[in-house]
């Protein structure tokens, strides 16, 4: 090769392989693709929950850096790792106290806690009660698949009654837990569920929670096909989706007492609860104010506000 | 479309036309897409991928009214549609 053509190859600037737009989906950009492929099995439900998330963070004007997303440990717990917002993986049970350190420290965030129904039911049910009590202003979103899916398939409790599990090989004869019920007798002011067959309703439902000041509860009905769909032999994930199409009915405003779910039978969806209550916050400072009167500074208010 | 009296919107509603792009090599084969396209575009391959899965194809590209539902029940964001142009009904009174 003669030296002026070496000298022009090292001349030109090296051009990186660009992704066509054929090529590249629209939630590239909200994702974080060097993590891609992710975990979730073939027919896992979890990633249209992901999807629909994301429609509902560009359905609501909130800015894409003040939305932090904390999961725990399990399938959704990974949901924390693939979204490309401030996110933070936390350990078994605690995002939600996680959640409540970030909000408390900066009271501008929306603090959205994305995570399974054994990560906040079971180990960290203590935490989902009494966050719901103080109404501490955060979104909850709770994908429930009836089962410890990424330990291999153990008991929850949520599991419906005599549903085969790992560790109940004749079926589970334990009193599920109705996770609506559970948020709204708590004082969460607004609580739905949707299956992740729903994905429009569950998209405006995640934008309204995530705009709903005070704490907000959304259970996503998920299809776990390796384990929950395996050991009760409902086929694949699909014959789940299908199953939720045909025995999923919508009553809004229904009791959430009344929503329980027994195994295989009818799902109760829809809005159940949405009222307006003082947050966490605000309760602290009116209080404190009528208490202490001009010696007290409100915390989590702009200097706007406080003139 | 045959209607027994003209839809006062008429003149504004248009149709809407996808076009559909499938990143064959992330798809798990899960098939929701192909099961719940309204129009009935998709179907699953015979061929597989690197994974082993067969993922779906466009059978008849032409019917697709860009509803974008198949984009949001992949849990792989390995379907996703593009507006290509949006068409006029065609009116029968």
């Amino acid at each position: 090769m003669k030296a002026a053509e070496v000298e022009e190859i090292q001349k030109k600037p090296k051009t990186r392989k660009t992704k066509s737009v054929e090529e590249e989906h629209p939630l590239e950009k909200w994702l974080r693709m060097d993590r891609m492929p992710h975990i979730w099995c073939s027919t896992c439900g979890i990633g249209t929950a992901v999807t629909c998330f994301i429609e509902a963070i560009k359905k609501t004007t909130l800015a894409r850096e003040d939305i932090c997303v904390v999961s725990g440990i399990g399938c959704s717990g990974r949901i924390a790792g693939y979204i490309k917002q401030d996110s933070f993986h936390t350990t078994h049970g605690r995002a939600i106290p996680f959640a409540v350190g970030l909000k408390l420290a900066n009271p501008k965030l929306k603090v959205v806690v994305f995570s399974g129904d054994g990560d906040l039911s079971s180990i960290g049910g203590n935490h989902l009660i009494h966050t719901a009590r103080r109404n501490l202003d955060i979104t909850v979103l709770c994908i429930n698949n009836f089962i410890y899916a990424m330990t291999g398939g153990q008991v929850a409790p949520t599991t419906p009654p005599t549903a085969i599990a790992t560790t109940t090989p004749y079926g589970n004869y334990e009193h599920p837990f109705n996770l609506p019920a559970l948020a709204a007798a708590c004082g969460a002011v607004y609580v739905a569920r949707w299956t992740a067959l729903h994905v429009r309703r569950l998209t405006n439902s995640m934008a309204e929670a995530l705009q709903k000041k005070g704490f907000s509860f959304v259970e996503i009905i998920c299809p776990c096909t390796t384990l929950y769909a395996r050991k009760n032999k409902l086929g694949s994930g699909l014959d789940l989706m299908k199953f939720y199409h045909d025995n999923s009915v919508i009553v809004n405003g229904a009791d959430p007492r009344e929503v329980d779910i027994q195994f295989q039978s009818e799902i109760k969806v829809g809005k159940f609860i949405d009222v307006d209550k003082p947050t966490y916050l605000d309760s602290y400072n009116t209080y404190m104010k009528t208490k202490l009167g001009d010696k007290f500074k409100p915390y989590g208010v702009t200097d706007e506000e406080r003139q | 479309m045959k209607y027994w009296r003209k839809p006062l919107d008429a003149d504004r509603i248009k149709i809407p036309e996808g076009e559909l792009h499938i990143l064959r090599e992330r798809c798990k084969g899960c098939a929701f897409c192909v099961e719940y396209c309204p129009k009935d575009v998709l179907e699953l391959s015979h061929e597989f991928n690197s994974k082993g899965y067969h993922p779906p194809i466009v059978k008849n590209g032409a019917i697709c009214v860009h509803c974008q539902l198949c984009e949001m029940l992949c849990p792989e964001f390995a379907i996703f549609c593009v507006l290509k142009n949006q068409k006029e009904p065609a009116h029968e009174s």
